[in-house]
């Protein structure tokens, strides 16, 4: 049985295309996913990704606990509303999940999880807890309802539907959020674009959808989300990273915080490791489509086979086909590198990511 | 869905037309794109190269996947749209006008071997569709 999101039946009225995505029954497109990227980078498009999880940690001193669940600094949230991006990881430096955390008050922190991680988010989060910090409260939201909403025109089109929360949503910055009546919203998102991730009671989900939808807000689907993360060279869990692998060399390090006295899960580890790999962005220069796990042949490998593609695919901002690949960390940027598609060897660029940025191509 | 009748087609989504001069033309079906989604790019044969049966001949990709077009019957390719390989999304908008390859039959008689739309249209719903 698939787990569906308060927007299911909406998204089957907006003849959208579903998919079984991890569990979970999602829009792929509502017609054509190429519309849908070029609307959010032009315009403005919306994302239902309730399918996420939040879950609120509550009780006293929740930043000590935090401090030590997490590889990037809590002690960088000085500000209620204020944002940090974090990777979770396991002892051994694998990556259990990346996550955003809100810092509402030091008795309040809100984390999002990734949707096909969430449960054993909490599991670990829960098993830390206990061992740590027996006092505080995890809380699992399933009864909210998560909406992106992204591009140059997203914020405008959301004052219109609520007019009212203009004042206190107008000055935040990236990466800051608001509480405004039953609406969190936050200055964040996966696109690369400008835009609110607003999170609302699972009950107001659907009329919100359709008032935004009124504004002239086009519905995209998961098809559209995956290029737009792309372009923006934003990872995806389970694709470009994974218990397996660790931050550094997952083009991650700004995450970590490895200066501070603070001791977190997996700091020991990261300290011995040596980053023989990293990811790269790729452009193609060939005709064709860059894929995940082709095989990607450059002048360092060490071994056949060594350099892989993470994700890729076609960028219709670029209109090439683009990819983040995990290549020999001692690649040079503007190098030429080989990938291996089908009977193919096809040549592509070593570049810098990410590849689009507010509607700007970077490459 | 219609299903154009004056067409044959294979289990693997080629829509096939005969021409009057006995080649024949061939291009994937509506079904086939509406599952692929938008198509990026599209690798055609070269003009000349001699086809199996069921041989892979062209690749299409869409912005979800790859997938393998094969050869309704053994022949020869006469010819290509190269006018796709520069608009992909003309599969999308029209995939019974947006040809992929003519192929000169090496017999005949092979063609008897494909579906027609009304055994396509049965062949879709025992997959389910």
């Amino acid at each position: 049985m698939l787990k569906i999101t308060p927007l299911n039946q909406t998204h089957r009225d907006m003849n959208a295309k579903m998919v079984d995505f991890g569990g979970w029954d999602m829009p792929l497109h509502y017609g054509s996913q190429l519309e849908e990227h070029h609307k959010v980078r032009q315009d403005a498009g919306m994302f239902d990704v309730s399918h996420m999880l939040v879950v609120d940690i509550q009780g006293e001193n929740v930043r000590h606990f935090l401090r030590q669940l997490v590889a990037n600094n809590v002690d960088k949230l000085t500000v209620s509303g204020k944002a940090l991006y974090t990777c979770m990881l396991n002892p051994d430096g694998g990556i259990i999940d990346d996550l955003i955390i809100y810092f509402l008050s030091e008795s309040w922190f809100r984390l999002v999880v990734n949707a096909g991680t969430a449960d054993k988010d909490v599991a670990w989060i829960t098993s830390q807890r206990d061992k740590t910090a027996p006092h505080l409260e995890i809380k699992p939201r399933r009864d909210l309802a998560m909406i992106a909403v992204q591009g140059p025109k997203a914020r405008v089109k959301v004052w219109q539907v609520i007019p009212s929360s203009q004042a206190a949503t107008e000055n935040l910055k990236q990466f800051q959020a608001a509480t405004f009546e039953q609406y969190f919203i936050a200055r964040t998102g996966y696109t690369g674009e400008d835009g609110f991730e607003i999170i609302l009671p699972a009950s107001d989900a659907v009329d919100f959808w359709k008032k935004l939808y009124a504004a002239g807000v086009a519905p995209a689907g998961l098809g559209a989300r995956d290029t737009l993360r792309l372009e923006a060279g934003m990872n995806l869990y389970g694709q470009d990273m994974d218990e397996a692998t660790n931050p550094l060399e997952s083009g991650l390090a700004w995450t970590v915080d490895l200066k501070s006295e603070r001791d977190f899960i997996g700091k020991q580890a990261l300290l011995q490791t040596t980053t023989k790999r990293q990811l790269f962005g790729l452009l193609l220069l060939d005709k064709g489509v860059l894929r995940s796990h082709q095989k990607v042949v450059t002048h360092h490998d060490q071994a056949d086979g060594e350099g892989e593609i993470t994700s890729g695919g076609f960028s219709p901002t670029l209109n090439q086909s683009i990819a983040l690949a995990r290549l020999p960390a001692e690649v040079a940027i503007g190098e030429e590198v080989h990938v291996l598609v089908r009977d193919k060897k096809l040549a592509a660029k070593v570049v810098k990511y990410p590849f689009v940025r507010n509607g700007q191509i970077l490459v | 869905m219609s299903i154009p009748t004056q067409l044959k087609y294979t289990k693997s989504h080629e829509w096939v037309k005969s021409e009057s001069d006995g080649t024949i033309t061939v291009g994937i079906t509506q079904h086939a794109q509406e599952l692929l989604g938008d198509m990026v790019f599209v690798e055609l044969p070269k003009i000349g190269r001699t086809l199996a049966q069921k041989e892979e001949c062209v690749v299409v990709e869409s912005v979800k996947a790859a997938a393998d077009v094969y050869s309704p019957v053994a022949g020869e390719v006469v010819a290509v749209n190269s006018e796709l390989e520069s608009s992909p999304e003309k599969i999308n908008q029209d995939p019974y006008q947006a040809w992929l390859f003519k192929l000169k039959p090496d017999n005949a008689a092979d063609l008897a071997s494909l579906l027609d739309a009304q055994g396509y249209e049965k062949a879709l719903e025992s997959e389910g569709h």
